[in-house]
């Protein structure tokens, strides 16, 4: 069982002396650096509810890389699959490769809500609150939305019921806005202890990933702020890309991908480059 | 390209234990989903959709179907697309890195041509097991202070309306006049609350399985989504296959079947009758097609002629097929080991 709570006292500086080489700037992508940056938060032995694209990198990268006993398995019922090949969509049929098992949604819900199971759930969304919560159902009014998008699918259910999740993001204030249109996925709802008195026994998110950066939340108040900007991004430049206030201060720089982590994303994971582009 | 071995009439012949089941995608549609049905299908985003048969409601023209989903991502798109939807319930309208959202879903929504109500994926089965244990509502405590439970997508006027008419013809309302409560745990007093969903038992659900025995036996290879479910909820169950195998053969390993014969009401044997979705061991997603989809799916023009090309103009699956041609089905068919086509060119 994996414990979450000094994910915040990740080394952030440069690379110990005998550490493997960190990539030169510009010769690696805002994507390879997504799934680098989210694949660091794994841990070994943590069981991790996977949906596609980046977050797919991410947690393919962490298995073999530094995190070979994280279990995946998807909302569609593939418990542990092999991701020799990279799934386009959570039904896609490689999420059945060399499985554990082969299951359905009710069996994999509840793995998610497993009480003895540390399980960490990969979102997307449209929106992103201070708070975490996450928006991706509509723009606009509910019944008459100016944009529609896919709906929950099971992200709500993730947000609810896994021990914790991570975000994936586009950084912009579009993006990271005031107030949702609609809020899917429960966050820390209005900080503080708002989401334990809702009804959640535990639960939240833990980090969110961006193209600019990584964001944490604060541990009394549950705001988001920022944890480590990238390489050639400026803290101030993510607070111009954010629509709400953004606590800044704390923010250090991440270490750079390292070519062993690029050349496991390049040529074992996404070799077709189906998700880096 | 041939895909019935035998015609309706010799198979009715060959396995006479099914021979009442037995039909055609034509008839089976002709003779169970009618306009105005509640119905769900089976499978999930790009695997294991009924395809043929939802190409079937489509060329009957048949409307008005209110759709209970979790993640049907082709084929919800297909029926919505070609104007069969005017009501939805729904946890996710996307298609994976084929379609973040589906378009012709979205574009019916944003222009108020359906009406959509939203829920989870978790929701959406657990309501459609309620359904299947014959119990009238379940508890969750997945989404919890979200706008799931906040915003009913359905107007309360118009649940009334759905409501009052299924009972005036002697039924229990399929949408009931509530969208779901909150309440407290029975069992722990004030302190914790729990969402009471409604149960779903859909008038039909339609599922896609690769064998059927000829004793009716359903068995699916892989992963089952939520298909079990939503046909032990339904009035009528559908199921279309690849193969018809000895009951000698299915019975032997009974551990890896999922429905018995008797709960089944029809059998549509059709090859490759969910592509341009996976179908486990027999042929992996088709790319391409997918790929000719989203394109035509973003343009009005392109999507009709999509429809005219793939749906309307082929009279039936067989004809389908023989236009998608014989050497992209040779591409797409799946390694026998690994269920999936190794290699396969996805991009």
């Amino acid at each position: 069982m994996s414990d979450h709570s000094d994910s915040a006292a990740r080394p952030a500086g440069p690379p110990a002396p005998d550490a493997p080489q960190p990539a030169a700037p510009g010769t690696y992508s805002a994507r390879e650096m997504m799934a680098v940056a989210a694949g660091r938060l794994i841990k070994d032995g943590d069981v991790l509810f996977a949906g596609t694209g980046v977050a797919m990198l991410a947690a393919a990268v962490a298995k073999r890389v530094h995190a070979p006993r994280a279990i995946v398995f998807f909302e569609t019922g593939g418990i542990d699959p092999t991701l020799t090949e990279l799934p386009l969509a959570v039904a896609d049929p490689r999420v059945m490769d060399g499985t554990a098992m082969n299951s359905g949604l009710i069996e994999s819900f509840s793995i998610v809500a497993h009480r003895k199971l540390h399980t960490i759930a990969f979102l997307g969304a449209a929106q992103i609150d201070r708070y975490g919560n996450l928006n991706s159902t509509c723009i606009g009014d509910y019944r008459a939305p100016k944009v529609r998008f896919s709906g929950s699918g099971g992200a709500c259910d993730a947000g609810s019921l896994a021990s914790a999740f991570i975000v994936f993001m586009q950084h912009g204030r579009r993006k990271f806005v005031e107030t949702l249109d609609y809020l899917t996925t429960p966050g820390w709802l209005a900080g503080g202890d708002s989401r334990r008195r809702a009804g959640y026994a535990r639960g939240g998110p833990l980090a969110v990933v961006t193209d600019l950066g990584v964001l944490e939340f604060a541990p009394d108040t549950h705001e988001m702020y920022l944890h480590q900007h990238y390489a050639g991004v400026g803290p101030e430049q993510i607070a111009e890309n954010t629509g709400f206030e953004l606590d800044i201060s704390r923010a250090t720089e991440a270490a750079p991908p390292t070519e062993h982590e690029l050349r496991i994303i390049r040529h074992d994971v996404d070799p077709q480059r189906l998700i880096l582009g | 390209m041939t895909s019935q071995n035998v015609s309706a009439d010799d198979a009715a012949d060959l396995y006479p234990e099914i021979r009442d089941k037995l039909l055609t995608p034509a008839e089976a549609i002709r003779r169970y989903v009618r306009s105005g049905a509640q119905i769900s299908i089976g499978g999930f985003t790009i695997n294991r959709n009924p395809m043929a048969l939802i190409y079937e409601i489509v060329r009957q023209r048949i409307g008005d179907l209110h759709l209970v989903a979790h993640s049907n991502g082709q084929g919800l798109d297909v029926l919505v697309g070609a104007g069969c939807v005017r009501l939805i319930e729904v946890a996710y309208g996307g298609n994976g890195r084929f379609a973040p959202t589906c378009f012709r879903f979205r574009k019916a929504v944003e222009r108020g041509e359906v009406l959509v109500e939203d829920y989870s994926n978790y929701q959406m089965t657990l309501r459609f097991l309620a359904g299947a244990l014959s119990v009238p509502f379940v508890p969750t405590r997945s989404g919890l202070s979200t706008d799931l439970v906040h915003r009913s997508g359905f107007s309360a006027e118009l649940r009334e309306e759905l409501a009052t008419a299924d009972e005036a013809a002697g039924r229990r309302p399929r949408t009931p006049r509530k969208k779901l409560v909150v309440t407290s745990d029975p069992f722990d007093g004030e302190s914790s609350e729990v969402i009471l969903l409604p149960a779903l038992t859909p008038d039909v659900t339609i599922i896609h399985a690769q064998h059927v025995g000829d004793d009716g036996t359903v068995r699916i290879k892989g992963l089952t989504f939520a298909d079990l479910e939503q046909a032990k909820a339904a009035e009528t169950v559908i199921v279309s296959c690849e193969e018809i195998v000895p009951r000698d053969w299915i019975r032997t390993d009974s551990d890896q079947n999922c429905l018995p014969g008797f709960l089944v009401d029809a059998i549509v044997p059709v090859p490759w009758g969910a592509h341009p979705t996976a179908c486990h061991y027999f042929y992996d997603y088709d790319p391409g097609h997918l790929n000719l989809y989203r394109a035509a799916a973003k343009d009005d023009d392109a999507w009709a002629a999509y429809l005219d090309e793939w749906v309307y103009g082929p009279p039936d699956h067989d004809a389908y097929l023989a236009r998608v041609g014989g050497d992209t089905l040779a591409r797409i068919r799946a390694d026998s080991v690994l269920g999936y086509t190794p290699g396969l060119d996805r991009r």
